[in-house]
Formats: C-alpha cells, structure tokens, sequence
C-alpha cells in the first residue's frame, strides 16, 4: 500500500504540473550544451532531454524537482575526478545515460549517483561502468531503483564501493537490477519496508547483497553467483528471503546465505546450489525455513550455536556432501518432512512419509569441524562406517535431532 | 605375449567368470538407475561401489586366476618364451576381461538411461577410468602376492589383507593420525597419505568432482592449490599411473628371477 501511495503521489505531482513542464535538449550542437547549465536554466518540473554524446561533467547537482532522460544513453564521462550526480530535491527522476569514471576516494564515498535526503526519486535505466560506489541512497525514502546496469572492475576490497547502497532509507523498491564486479552488489545499512526483487548480482567482491541493521525487508527472485562470500543478512529482524538463487559461492569463508543475529524470518521456495555452505547460522531464532532447495552444496546448513526455534520444514536436501552440521550437542531446531536425498529408510504403509526417522547429522561433520584436514576423507569405507555406528546409537551427535518424517519423494 | 594374453582372455571368456561379473555390473548398475531414477545420485552410490568393490573383486580375481593356472604357466615356462611375455600376458588377459566387464557393464545402462543427455557424463567417464585404474592396480598387486606365495591359503589370507588393509584400516589409520597431530599443520601431509594409497587416490580423484565444493571449504594454501586448480587432478592421474606401473614392473622382475 505504501508503495502505491507513493506512485499516487507521484502521478498526482506529475499531472498537477505537466502543464507548465517543459522539456530542454542538451547536446553539443544544442543552445545548452552541458548538463549543468540545462539544471540552472531549467524550472522545477522541466524535462531535461539529453542527447547522445560524451559529457565531461561531475559534481551535477540536482536541486529541484526534474526529469534527466537520456538519449541513446548519452555519456557522462567524471575522469575520476570525484561524485557525478547528486539529488538533493524530491520528485527526480533519472533515466536512461551511461555514467563512467566516478572517482575514488578513501575519505568520502563519490557515487555515480547519490540521493541525499530526498523522496519519490526514480533511477532507472542506467549504466553504470568504472566506478567507485554506484548509486547511493542517503536518508532517502519511497523511491524506486529500476533496471539499471552496474559493470564494476574492483580488485580488492579496500579501495572499492557498493554496487547500490542503501543508508537510513526507508520503502524503496530495487528491482531488476543487474549488478557485478563491485565489493557488495546492494547494501542495506538501517534501511527498512526496502523491496528487493529480480536483481542478478553476480562476481562480486564480498557479498552479493548485504544487510545490515535493516528490519521488514522483503527479497525474491534474485540471482546471486560466484560471490566472495555470498549474501550476508546481520542483525536485522523480519526479513522475508522469497524465491532467489545462490549458486557456486566458493571458497574457505563462502556462504550461499550468512545469517547472524537474524529473528523471525521467512526463508522459503530458495535455491542453494554448489556453494561451499549453502547457510551458516549464527544466533538466528525464529526462522522459518520451507521449500528450499539445497543442491551439491559442501555444507547445505552450518549451524554455528545460539540457534532457537527454527523450523525447517518441506526442504530439499539433494546430494549434499554435508546436511546439516552442528557445533553443540543441544538442539532446539525441529526438522520434519523434508527430503534427503541419503535417506535409506522405508515407506511400509505408503503414505509417503518414511518409517524410520533421519538423522541428518554425520559423526564426520563433527570431526571435519574438529579437525580440518580430515576432509580428505569424505566418502571414505571408513569414514561411512563410523557415520552409520554414530547413526545406530548417537553418542556425539544430539540424540534429538532427526526428521521423524523425512518425506519419500522430493517436494515440488 | 600378445598370444598368451588372448590365450587368457578367451580363457576367462570360456570360463564363464568374465560373464558373471559382467552381468553383476549390469544389473548393478540397472537396479541403482530403476531406484534412484536419477542419474546423478547413482553416480554418487557407484562411487562408494566402485571404490570398494572394484579392488575386493581385481584382488581375489587375480589371486585365483595365478594359482588356478599354475600347472599351465609351468608347462609354458618348458616352452622357448620369455619368462616376462607368459607372466605380464597371463597378468594382461585378467585384468583387460576384468576392466571390459566392468566398463561395459556399468556403461550400457548408463547409457540407456540418456547418460549423453545428462550433464554427468564427465563425472561417469572419470568414474569409469579410475575403475579401470583401480582394476589394473590390485590385479597387479594380487599377482604379485601369488607370485611371491607357494602356498595357496598364504597367498590368499595375505592378498584378502592387503585390500583389508587399503580399504579400511588405512583410513582408520590415516584420521588417527590427524587427530593426535592436530595442532600440527597437516595439509601437506594428508594429501601426500592420499597419495600413498590407490583407493584414496581414486576416492579423491572423484571428489575432485563430485564435492569440489565442500573441499574447498578449508582454509589452507595447499588445498586451494591441490583442488582448486587443475594441479588435483594431473598429479592424482599420474600417481595413478605410477601405481600402475609399480606393481606390473616389480612382477616382471620378480617372475625374472623366480625358481620353479
């Protein structure tokens, strides 16, 4: 509802001034031939018309209500010499150019686009290449983020910036976004009611999204591949994780999800596949986790301790060289009705659901934590029949912790 | 030698065992494809198999056969041929009926259950190279015992051993030495006591493909470079080979110098 206030607003504003909204062009032949001029002689409401070409400009600001649309995606060119836009006015809208070379600073983050303290603003259709943060909302609130491209080149994480940073912004919509190559794809920062949806963000630095004290988020059908380190959720409360992907986040601290200190969140209809931990778990209570697929991951689920009341429920469990991994010997998580694709029990009186309970915590998930290099020995003879002795008569493994109705067939 | 080898193939071919254990890989691999209906996992449970039984089968194979044909390998012996074209063919006829049973065997339902339309054909190939591998390996080994062993129960306890030992008591081993030096930096050498076992060999010449990904979940130098380049994969192949290679050569020379 919120959002569609907003549009409403939005539509309102625009109609209520359409009458006296004019559009200017700039070009290099036109009578206004930079940016920055046609902001200065524009009035509130003005389209800005900005045909193609390359514009040498940075330090743009936007101080009152306009519409910058671009032509063929003209370019703006900063030469690194520091931020290109910044919206400081309420009702802008930034549409369809091609941003290069934001400059790099340790001091203060240069984005290609900032928007300090304003609301409805509407990003979209960008591209964003060479930079150094991409678009930065900044005590911004009720704005959209749409479809825009951002083509990073960052080596280490020090000297890099976020794809889209969010920072005590509130009902902002990013969605169908395309970010890589940055440090975080999107970051969220005290930012809550933020939608998140269709973004692919892939090959970054550190993690693909990025949440951080944010609450009442909600994000599906995104795509996160091969990042450093995954997506991390910390510290946040209410987060509804819908429908996305993770895949093929390899390495020693990769994570298809981090979670810690998360409460009372919805994880369900995900994919994890091929990641090194499809979901470490730390201090997280009250997640409810459904429909999830966990495919060939090396870890599917890491529970890290301080784990309370998380149900898993319905969940896939395809080829994992680990299930579930524990650290303790206490369990308050229940398990019940996934499928596991190592369950060896039976189905006597066919009602789907296997006779014999599953233990999805192996002996030597224990000792891999204990001792690291152990992991040689995965699927070993050996190794198996300790793990099947552990499974008779539980000594190491927390005796409560099974599925007493793993499903027989894999859920849709 | 190639005469002797095909005299022992066919041999084997008439014998009926090469069939058997053709048609024990077949139905294998048909039962696991009819319950798992996916190809991928039955990659996974072949892998266990293959591992264990591969060997358990290539040793007490290759331990009957030696001793089965003795008198006949004496009345070559009689006969103007080297003494290293009878042994390394009769060695050579086992071990190649052995491995084409194997790959025809786990290979043609495979096959018939769309191995080419599935992504696993890589992982399957792999699976079948190091079956063969692991074929030639411990036949190669049985043959030695035998040779080096009159007595038939002997040679037969020590060859049972032997894949015992590999099989299992080797990783028994291998973790408890982990675990005691564990304060000590062990990469290095867990992956060289991979190396010095064949089945491990092959187990993490599998691995490399089938859990890649929970491989690389520890932190250490040496395991990124083993498994996470191509490195794992070349210097398994080759010290797969000179396993190979070992065993057959030490036959040779043995079966130089034996007096019968």
């Amino acid at each position: 509802m919120r959002y569609l206030n907003g549009l409403l607003v939005i539509i309102i504003m625009f109609s209520g001034h359409c009458l006296s909204a004019e559009t200017i062009s700039v070009c290099s032949t036109c009578k206004i031939k930079s940016i920055k001029e046609g902001i200065k002689t524009a009035a509130e409401f003005d389209t800005l018309l900005i045909k193609k070409g390359t514009y040498k400009e940075f330090n743009i600001l936007i101080d009152k209500p306009l519409t910058l649309l671009g032509e063929n995606f003209p370019i703006i060119d900063g030469e690194d010499q520091g931020e290109i836009i910044r919206v400081t006015a309420d009702n802008v809208t930034i549409d369809g150019l091609f941003i290069i070379n934001v400059g790099t600073s340790y001091t203060s983050d240069y984005a290609a686009i900032r928007v300090v303290k304003s609301e409805n603003f509407i990003i979209q259709n960008i591209v964003l290449e060479k930079l150094f943060f991409g678009i930065y909302l900044e005590k911004s609130n009720n704005g959209k983020v749409y479809h825009n491209k951002i083509i990073g080149d960052a080596v280490d994480e020090y000297n890099s910036g976020n794809g889209i940073q969010l920072w005590y912004s509130k009902n902002v919509e990013v969605d169908r976004n395309i970010v890589q190559g940055v440090r975080d794809g999107i970051y969220l920062e005290f930012s809550d009611n933020i939608t998140i949806n269709n973004n692919i963000s892939t090959n970054n630095l550190r993690y693909g999204l990025h949440f951080m004290f944010s609450n009442d988020d909600i994000y599906t059908n995104n795509t996160f591949e091969n990042n450093g380190a995954g997506v991390a959720v910390m510290f946040s409360k209410r987060i509804k994780m819908i429908g996305n992907t993770f895949r093929k986040n390899w390495g020693a601290a990769a994570f298809g999800m981090l979670l810690k200190e998360i409460n009372d969140a919805e994880i369900s209809g995900n994919t994890f596949e091929e990641n090194t931990i499809g979901i470490n778990i730390e201090g997280s209570n009250r997640i409810k986790y459904i429909n999830n697929n966990f495919i060939k991951n090396g870890w599917a689920i890491k529970v890290l301790g301080a784990c309370y009341t998380n149900t898993f429920e319905k969940n896939n469990f395809l080829y994992n060289s680990f299930d579930i991994s524990y650290n303790s010997k206490l369990n308050d998580n229940v398990f019940n009705q996934n499928y596991w694709s190592d369950y060896a029990g039976y189905d006597l009186d066919q009602n789907g659901i296997g006779d014999v309970p599953y233990r999805p915590v192996k002996l030597f998930s224990y000792i891999v934590n204990r001792t690291p290099e152990t992991i040689v020995l995965l699927r070993s003879l050996f190794m198996d029949i300790i793990d099947f002795s552990e499974k008779v008569s539980p000594v190491f493994t927390p005796d409560n912790l099974l599925d007493a109705n793993p499903l027989m067939k894999r859920t849709k | 030698m190639l005469k002797i080898l095909k005299y022992s193939f066919y041999d084997l071919m008439r014998s009926r065992w090469s069939y058997v254990y053709f048609l024990f890989y077949l139905a294998l691999g048909f039962v696991l494809l009819f319950l798992n209906n996916d190809v991928s996992k039955a990659v996974i449970t072949l892998m266990n198999i293959i591992i264990v039984l591969v060997p358990l089968i290539g040793t007490i194979f290759g331990v009957m056969y030696y001793y089965d044909s003795k008198e006949f390998t004496e009345l070559l012996l009689a006969q103007p041929i080297k003494r290293s074209s009878i042994f390394l063919g009769q060695y050579l006829g086992v071990a190649c009926s052995l491995t084409l049973s194997l790959v025809l065997g786990l290979g043609i339902p495979f096959l018939l259950y769309g191995l080419f339309k599935s992504n696993v054909i890589f992982d399957f190939s792999l699976l079948l190279v190091t079956g063969a591998f692991l074929t030639l390996i411990f036949t190669a080994i049985a043959f030695n015992i035998a040779l080096s062993n009159e007595n038939k129960i002997k040679g037969f306890g020590y060859a049972v051993l032997a894949w015992l030992f590999l099989a299992v008591v080797y990783d028994g081993l291998f973790l408890m030495s982990l675990i005691v030096f564990e304060e000590y930096p062990l990469d290095s050498f867990s992956l060289a006591a991979t190396m010095f076992n064949p089945i491990d060999l092959s187990r993490t010449l599998i691995l490399l493909k089938l859990d890649i990904s929970a491989l690389l979940g520890y932190t250490g130098a040496v395991f990124k470079e083993f498994f996470g380049t191509n490195t794992g994969l070349i210097i398994s192949i080759l010290m797969l080979l000179l396993w190979t290679v070992l065993p057959i050569g030490r036959l040779a020379y043995k079966a130089k110098r034996k007096d019968f």
